[in-house]
Parts: structure tokens; sequence; C-alpha cells
């Protein structure tokens, strides 16, 4: 039996990764790809939880963000392509229009 | 049908409302005849009203009927109550009679104008408003009508509000009026309070038992007044009425005239019983309108414009029925009121056929011999003439008569000796314009001599009608001395205003009918000396007293004092708080808070590189924040 640490300390892996992988990468893409880690790091301490806990809940948010991070994988890189559509570039340093 | 009484003032509301909306897709045609008929419909219940009100036994109540709760708020209750009694009665057949006869003499009169839908849809309204007013049973309601007329009055006086002179004449008027209704709500509301209602009936009665004390009673009184002299132009609120003579002549003898200038007596009349017991107030409602007899009669004299000289007699006659109100007489300022109606819409209506016959030329010194150019307008307006000097047998002798016996009956030796000169002053301006109207030499300029011509039927027939009522009329209100069936018209309004009887030796009586004739005849035979005769009298005698005669014709330079007492500052105070307040305060708090919404933008501007990442860090270290929050 694996205890939950176990879990816990891969997730926080995942998690730091996924945060490192977004302030180091420069294309949308990659930068997106990043915050599905990060969603998989907590889906990770979820379901550890749930599971040395005992209750239900734990995987029923699961499958929420699951079902959250889907939608949002869609619209995500819908949005993409389409500013690569726009502007021939996914590069975060170039896309500044919003600067104030 | 008497039942539909309260219909009477909502059919030309409704034919109003109908014309607002859809008058510019209607033909002339359609516009004329629904704007009339509307009109005539009223007359005709009216007219079963009155039969059905002549035919109850004395002191039986008259019509009411309740159409709506409207305000009813604690003890302030305020329906929507038409009640018909006499005096509505007189009111509504003069507005709708005459109201009809103006109706029939526009289509002719405005048939070249381009407006003419807009034209009767005011003209309806006008008339749905006088007739709130005269049918309201409470004060509130009548002060719906009171606004309303001066709405339709000032639309109306605007009419061609291209015309600068047109647009500011109306804005006068409005004014004025406000200044007047002013005082008029105040009155209003303090007897609100006072009474505990709005209801002419509780009025009068908490008068006449003492419930309302006296003292309040003339406080009360006198400022409804003030809203009267607004209304019905008297001293010192008469400016505003010779300016309204830059609306359509059918507008001057509607409105300006018949109607809606007599609001004022009416409202004195209704609410007889607060008036009669208040001896200040009918004292201060007789001097008033004494005084304006004269001042007005005595501008008259002199003026040029024809429009003008009826301008200024509408006013002093206005004040002859306010005498014989505050003398008490109420049911004979009422009788003044109705021959009145008749003799000066006719005499304006004249007017009017004369002005258009010169093709617009109002100016008399620019008039004169159209006697023989004119069949129909010119032996009508004699007969119009003739009634308002005061020449036995026609209708404004009666009505004169009533209220100056009236005053000397009842010890105001003053008042009628100031009612007799004005008599004489009626009758000399009055056929000063008839000799430089209709005899003499003709002294038109040559385009509007060119093409002299009498007015078509539609509108010389509402002439002779008039013509026929200016004669007729007084015969209802034949004084004591002609027998017995004599003032049948007072002891009709018996019903609803206070009447006094005043017992004088037929005697005296007879001396004071002569005297009245004398009066008239004066006049006209000083106008015959003065402008037929010998008419270079009236330039020497101008030159003997120029002092006096610039006097009157700078009309005493009332406006003019008005303008420097009230106008001006008024307007210079309304300035020094637009630069003040306005910009200063009001602008510099708006502006002032658009400038720091700048400023903190700009200052906070930096915070948005449109990076992506830079957010994502400051999302980050939010987020650590937080947690750290939460942990420690």
């Amino acid at each position: 039996m694996i205890p939950p640490s176990a879990f816990f300390a891969v997730a926080v892996v995942l998690f730091v990764l996924g945060v490192l992988a977004f302030f180091v990468k420069k294309d949308l893409l990659t930068q997106f790809m990043s915050v599905e880690v990060m969603l998989n790091a907590g889906n990770l301490a979820f379901l550890a939880l749930a599971k040395s806990l005992g209750k239900a809940e734990g995987q029923v948010i699961v499958l929420f963000v699951i079902t959250v991070a889907a939608a949002e994988a869609v619209i995500g890189l819908a949005i993409i392509v389409l500013v690569f559509r726009q502007r021939k570039t996914i590069q975060t340093d170039e896309l500044k229009d919003l600067k104030g | 049908m008497a039942e539909l009484f309260w219909l009477i003032p909502l059919i030309p509301g409704g034919s109003s409302l109908l014309l607002v909306l859809f008058g510019t897709k209607l033909s002339r045609r359609w516009v004329a005849w629904q704007a009339s008929s509307a009109v005539f419909l009223s007359l005709l219940l009216s007219a079963a009203a009155f039969v059905h009100l002549i035919r109850l036994p004395p002191g039986a109540p008259g019509l009411s009927k309740t159409l709506l709760a409207w305000i009813s708020s604690g003890h302030f209750v305020s329906p929507i109550t038409f009640a018909f009694d006499q005096l509505t009665a007189v009111m509504a057949l003069v507005i709708t009679g005459v109201g009809l006869l103006i109706h029939v003499y526009s289509t002719a009169y405005m048939s070249e104008d381009r407006s003419y839908a807009r034209y009767f849809a005011h003209l309806n309204l006008f008339t749905f408003f006088m007739l709130v007013l005269v049918m309201a049973s409470n004060l509130v309601l009548m002060f719906v009508g009171w606004e309303g007329v001066g709405l339709c009055s000032y639309l109306l006086i605007g009419f061609w509000f291209d015309r600068p002179a047109a647009a500011k004449a109306g804005m006068k008027a409005f004014v004025v009026n406000r200044v007047g209704d002013a005082a008029f709500i105040i009155g209003i509301l303090f007897l609100l309070v006072q009474v505990g209602g709005s209801g002419f009936a509780a009025i009068n009665q908490a008068a006449a038992t003492g419930l309302l004390p006296s003292g309040l009673a003339t406080l009360a009184a006198i400022l409804l007044f003030v809203g009267a002299t607004g209304k019905s132009a008297q001293i010192p609120l008469y400016i505003w009425l010779p300016d309204a003579m830059e609306g359509p002549t059918p507008v001057s003898a509607l409105i300006h005239a018949a109607t809606m200038v007599t609001a004022g007596v009416y409202m004195v009349c209704r609410l007889s019983g607060l008036y009669a017991a208040s001896v200040p107030a009918s004292t201060v409602v007789a001097w008033i309108g004494a005084a304006t007899a004269i001042f007005a009669a005595t501008m008259a004299l002199v003026q040029n414009d024809i429009k003008k000289v009826l301008a200024y007699s509408t006013i002093s006659q206005i004040g002859y029925m306010f005498i014989g109100c505050g003398v008490g007489a109420y049911a004979a300022g009422m009788f003044h009121l109705v021959t009145h109606a008749f003799f000066k819409s006719l005499l304006f209506l004249a007017a009017g056929s004369v002005i258009h016959a010169l093709s617009g030329e109002q100016d008399m010194r620019r008039m004169g011999g159209l006697k023989k150019h004119l069949p129909v307008t010119f032996p009508v307006f004699l007969v119009g003439a003739l009634a308002i000097s005061g020449v036995p047998f026609l209708s404004g002798f009666f009505s004169k008569d009533a209220i100056l016996t009236s005053a000397f009956a009842g010890g105001h030796y003053v008042l009628y000796g100031l009612g007799l000169l004005g008599a004489v002053m009626t009758a000399f301006y009055m056929f000063r314009l008839v000799y430089l109207t209709f005899y003499g030499e003709e002294r038109m300029t040559p385009q509007a001599g060119h093409h002299i011509h009498e007015s078509p039927r539609a509108m010389t027939i509402p002439l002779v009608f008039l013509a026929a009522f200016s004669i007729l009329a007084g015969y209802v209100g034949l004084p004591v001395l002609f027998g017995g069936k004599a003032d049948l018209f007072g002891r009709f309004m018996e019903g609803s205003v206070k009447t006094v009887t005043h017992h004088l030796a037929v005697s005296t009586e007879g001396l004071l009918v002569v005297l009245a004739t004398a009066a008239s005849l004066l006049g006209i035979a000083l106008a015959f000396l003065f402008y037929r005769r010998t008419p270079a009298l009236p330039g020497r005698l101008a030159s003997l007293f120029p002092g006096i005669y610039r006097l009157l014709v700078g009309k005493y330079y009332i406006d003019e004092v008005y303008d420097a007492v009230a106008v001006r500052p008024l307007i210079r105070g309304a300035e020094m708080v637009y630069e003040r307040f306005d910009l200063k305060v009001i602008d510099g708090a708006l502006n002032g808070s658009a400038a720091a919404a700048g400023l903190a933008g700009k200052g906070l501007n930096f915070l948005q590189s449109g990076l992506v990442r830079d957010y994502a860090l400051a999302f980050l270290i939010g987020a650590i924040i937080f947690l750290g929050f939460l942990l420690l």
C-alpha cells in the first residue's frame, strides 16, 4: 500500500513543474498545457485525500474538474487557433495590446 | 340626455387627442368638420342639461357625477367629479356656443395656414380644459382646468412660433400667469388645510357658518384673487393680454375675450360664499376691478392697433365684472360676462374680418372708408360697438346697468362714479375705432387696398349669429324697472351664487338708467366730434398735453417698470447663480470627480503591461500571500 503522502509529493512536484513551465515558456500552447498539468496535480491531491479519508466528495469534485477542464480546453484551444490566424504568432510577449 | 352631461368636456378632449395623433394625415375638410362637430355635440349636451336644470324644482341640487376617486390620501380627498349647476350651465353654454361659432369662423380664417390640424387640435384642447374648469366640483380639479387653459393660451398665442414677437408674447403670458398661479396654489392649499376639503360646497359653507374665521377667509380669498388677476388680466398682472394679440384673431376672440380671461370672474362667483363672508376681500375685488376698468380704458383711447384697442377694452370690461362681484352682485357680474362674451367675440371676429380683408393690416391709421367695402362686417361691428358702449336696449346696456345699479344700491358711490366714467371712455374708444376703420377717407397701403373683399360665408354667418346674441342676450336680465318678468337671469342664478336684493325707488333706478344712457351717448358724441367732425382735434389735444399723451401711448410705462423692477433683476440674479453656482460648484464637482478618476487611472497605468507573464506573476504572488495567511 502506497502511503497518501507519496501521492501528495507527486502532486506538489507536478504543480510546481506546471507553474515553472508557465513562467519559463513563452508560447501560448505550452503555457496552456502547463495549466492542464497544474489542474491534474490538484486532481491527484483530491483523489489521494478522498482515498485516505474514505469519503466520496473528493472523487466527485475530480469528475467536475475533468468536465470543466474539457470545456476549458475546447475554448482555450479555439482562442489560440484564432489568435494564430489573426496574428501569425502565439508568442505571449508579442501579444501585448492591452498595455495601458 | 341630461345624464350624459359628463361627456360635455370629454368630446372635445377626445377630438383633440385624435387631431394631435393623426391630424397631419387627415384632410383639411375632415379636420374642420371633426373639430366643429365635437364642440357642437358638447353644445347639444349642455343645452339638454340646461333644460333639465330649468325643469328642476327650486332648491333642488344640480347634476353631479364622479368619474374617478383620483386623489385619496388620508383626510385629503379630491375626486374627479363633474357638476352641472346654474353657474356651470351659463358658462358651459357660453363656452360651447361661442366656441362653436369661433370654430366655424376659424375654418375659413385659417384656411391658408399650413398647421391647420395643429390649430384645431389646440382649439379643441382649450375647449376641453375650459369645460373641465367650469364643471369641476372642487378646487383641485378646477386648478387642472385652470392650468390647462393657460397652457392652451400659451400654445395658441405662440401659434405662429416662427414670428419672434408671437413666441415672446406666449412666453410672457405664461410667465405672468405663473406669478398669479403661485398665489392661487397657496390659496388652494390653505383652504385644504383650513376647511379639510376642496369641494366648493364645503368651502362656501365653512365660510358662511363661520367655521372658517373671517380673517382666514379674507387671506384665502385674496390669495385666490391674485390668481384671478393673472388669468383675468387685472391690475397688476394685466400686462400679458395686450401682447397676447399676436395669436390668430379667432383665438383672441375665444380665449382672450369670451372665455378663459373670464375664468377669474367665474372663480369668484363659484366661491361667492367665501367672498361674501369677507368684506375686506370683496372690497379689494371691487376696487381692483374699478381701477382696472378705468386704467385700461385710458390706454385703449390712444392705441392704433385695432386688436390692441379691443384687448384693453377686454381688460376694462372684466374690471366691470369684478366690480359687480366685489359689491356682492355676483349674478350681475356673470350677466356682464355672458353679454361681454357675445359682443366682444363679435368685435374680435369682425376685426379679424377687417384684417382678413386688408391682407393682414392691423394699424387703424392705414384703414378708413371700409364701410362700403364690407357690407356684412360693418353692420355687425356697429352692433357690437353699440352693445359694448351701453346704448339702450342692446345687451351691454342691461348688463353694465345691472352692475352699476348694484354698486349704487350698495352705497359704493365712488365705484359707481368710476364705472360711469369708464362707460364714457368705453363708448369713446369704441367709436373712435369705428370712425377710424369704417368712415373717412381710405388710407390703405396700395398692396392692402388692392384686393379688399368681404369675407367668405363661413366667417360672416358666425358674425351674424353673434350680432343677434349681442342684441338679444340682454333681455334675459331686464332690470326691475321694466316690469314683472324682470331679471330672469338673476333668479336663475340664485341656485348657485349668493344674491343680494337691493331696494331702490323706481325713480332712483330710472335716474340711474338715464345717467348710464347719457354716459354712453356722451362718449359716442365725443368720438364723433374728434374723429368725424374735426379730425384735427385729437392732434391738437395731444400737442396741448404732450406729457399725458406720451404717458398713454407709452401705456404708463408699466412694462418698462416691471422690466426694471422684476424682470431684469431676476435675469441678472439667474445669471449670477449660473456663473457662481452652476458653473463653479455643480460643474466644478462634476469635472473634479472626472479629473480625479482620470488621475487615478494615469497613476495605476504602469500595472497594465499587457504581458501575460506579468499578470501570471501577480496572480502567483497573490496566491502565495493568500496561502501564507491561511497557513500562518
